[in-house]
């Protein structure tokens, strides 16, 4: 049989804890913000450059996960993160701080999922105790990358998406009764439906979503209503109308629940335009609210898939199409404890 | 799903561009910018020995002045936000693509960063001035030596 | 007097709204747009309508990046006439050096005074 991607974990590993750390627009315009662990009054941390600011958020978010679940940097096996910055050098730094066996996996925005995902894979395959998944973006870091300098005047249209600067970390361990647990996932396929248009990523991630969603639905024979939310990691507002434009198209039954993190992140300020983007944006959504909702078991299960555009600045330059990748990996609440 | 069929819902799903709204405000906005530009010039020419012709030079050099402050207090991309075209098309436009890539290469230092970077993305507009302008004043040069037009 | 104002109002914001129907209607890049209209006034120069279109609008047709192609040209044209084909390369920032040297100049002082934010 072909697995088209799914995979199911026997042993079921809990999320022992999540860190989440921020920059100051996401404290002040963000509806996330009060759920963010730690943030910062200084974009860039009070540190010389964006990338130094980029990489002490993502040592924040990994120390206050181990700190919450009252672990020691050195009982944990391996660190897997990434970023969107070139050859992810805020990751591999933050790895060297850290001193934690570490691999960098590049899946653009959709990082914290794919991080997860490998997480839950060397845990079941009892090759880990502790496992610190997780990924960041920094506003300015990847925006100089990617498009523009900040200070320069280039008029955003209604479908572009503000890069997040936050980042979030969780501390995957065996099964623990109580805890949210992570059953299955599915890995996506690389998706491109020919859209070239940098600033309007969300109409080009959504069928890579929607592709990840009827795999992950088909192969682990489910109902979009068994899950409490579905939620998308940075669609935007234009990217989820379109998702579920081709949802309804599918025929696949549904009701009211799915949720889009970056077109939740920022609230309706229009000053973000489609909503928020970035490696940052679903881990610090996923890892804050939704990871606190599966602990309250107001959430006993949810199918997170994040989605990420795979392209560079020389790829857009040279005329190609922006191929999209969408993860899911479905997260319960976890047996109660006796 | 094909592509085709997908570019065709994309397309009706994705939010129209204002193109009324877009260009009164680029209209606004770049006409405001040269009339700043006019009574510029209006002040070299009463204050110091220019006349309409020569005060251009002295304005154009102010108005990237100003461009340097508004693009280094954070307000040149408000401006463009709301004008768009109307902020990047006046020399001002030019100035902020200058002095932006000049700011943000800084981390990289003056001579790599700042030095490499000014002009990533106004370069383009002098190559194109530039070569189209030999290429025109070539063209006119042979022709009014062959007697087709005259200077 | 007070006409020039109005002429340089409506003519500067007329190409700029060239410039975002460019970059609205046919989907050029802000960098292709600006290129475009360079191209454009130094063509205008070379058939000789740019100058009465400054005459007639002022700063209106001096600030928009079109007069950056006019200006170039003007100057290859003045030398040339002068030196002959010779003049079209030495002769191109004889009028326009000054939107360069400035760009330069305060390009270098924005980057000793100022620092970039991720602010909306």
């Amino acid at each position: 049989m072909v697995k088209n991607g799914t995979m199911t974990f026997s042993t079921k590993p809990s999320i022992h804890s999540a860190g989440v750390a921020a920059g100051p627009l996401e404290d002040k315009k963000s509806i996330f913000a009060k759920q963010f662990d730690k943030v910062y009054e200084d974009e860039r941390c009070d540190l010389p450059t964006n990338e130094d600011g980029h990489r002490q958020l993502m040592y924040d978010a990994v120390m206050i996960a181990l700190s919450k679940a009252k672990k020691d940097v050195q009982k944990i096996d391996f660190f897997l993160t990434g970023d969107l910055v070139n050859q992810m050098t805020p990751s591999n730094f933050t790895a060297h701080s850290l001193g934690i066996p570490y691999i960098g996996l590049f899946s653009a925005c959709a990082t914290s999922v794919s991080s997860m995902i490998t997480g839950a894979l060397f845990t079941d395959a009892q090759q880990a105790n502790w496992i610190v998944a997780g990924s960041s973006s920094q506003h300015n870091a990847v925006e100089r990358q990617f498009r523009y300098p900040l200070e320069y005047g280039s008029q955003k249209g209604a479908t572009a998406q503000w890069t997040v600067t936050a980042a979030g970390a969780v501390l995957i361990g065996k099964n623990k009764p109580g805890m949210p647990s992570i059953e299955c996932a599915t890995v996506g396929k690389v998706v491109d439906m020919g859209m070239t248009d940098p600033l309007n990523m969300g109409s080009a991630m959504a069928p890579a979503a929607m592709a990840t969603l009827s795999s992950h639905l088909i192969g682990h024979s489910k109902t979009i209503d068994d899950y409490d939310t579905i939620i998308t990691g940075d669609l935007g507002s234009n990217g989820f109308k379109i998702f579920k434009a081709l949802v309804n198209e599918a025929g696949l039954p549904h009701t009211k629940n799915f949720r889009d993190a970056g077109e939740e992140f920022y609230g309706k300020d229009p000053s973000f335009m489609a909503g928020a983007s970035g490696a940052g944006c679903s881990a610090a959504v996923f890892f804050s609210d939704v990871y606190e909702k599966l602990c309250t078991g107001e959430y006993q299960r949810v199918l997170m898939i994040a989605t990420g555009a795979l392209l560079s600045p020389l790829s857009y330059q040279q005329g190609d199409t922006i191929p999209c990748i969408a993860h899911a990996i479905e997260i319960t609440a976890g047996e109660v404890a006796v | 799903m094909e592509q085709q069929k997908y570019a065709h819902l994309e397309k009706e799903l994705s939010p129209k561009t204002p193109l009324l709204k877009n260009t009164v405000r680029a209209f606004l906005t770049g006409g405001l910018i040269c009339l700043i530009g006019q009574f510029i010039a209006l002040f070299y020419i009463t204050y110091f020995d220019f006349t309409e012709r020569t005060a251009s030079n002295p304005t154009v050099a102010t108005m990237i002045f100003i461009s340097m402050l508004l693009t280094g207090f954070g307000l040149y991309k408000k401006i463009s936000q709301f004008g768009g075209a109307g902020a990047a098309v006046p020399i001002t436009g030019f100035g902020n693509a200058v002095v932006s890539s000049a700011i943000e290469h800084k981390s990289e230092g003056y001579v790599l960063g700042v030095g490499g970077n000014m002009f990533k993305l106004a370069g383009s507009v002098i190559l194109f001035g530039v070569f189209s302008a030999f290429l025109v004043a070539l063209i006119k040069t042979i022709l009014v030596k062959l007697g087709v037009v005259s200077w | 007097m007070i006409s020039i104002y109005i002429t340089s109002f409506i003519v500067g914001g007329l190409i700029c709204v060239i410039g975002q129907l460019l970059m609205d209607v046919a989907k050029l890049t802000p960098a292709h747009t600006l290129c475009t209209l360079v191209v454009t006034g130094s063509i205008l120069d070379g058939i000789g309508w740019y100058e009465p279109l400054i005459d007639f609008a002022g700063a209106g047709a001096t600030i928009p990046i079109t007069s950056f192609g006019n200006a170039l040209t003007h100057g290859a044209l003045a030398e040339a006439e002068k030196h002959g084909l010779i003049g079209v390369v030495t002769g191109m920032f004889e009028v326009t050096s000054s939107g360069i040297s400035a760009a330069i100049i305060f390009g270098m002082i924005g980057a000793l005074l100022f620092t970039s934010k991720g602010n909306v």
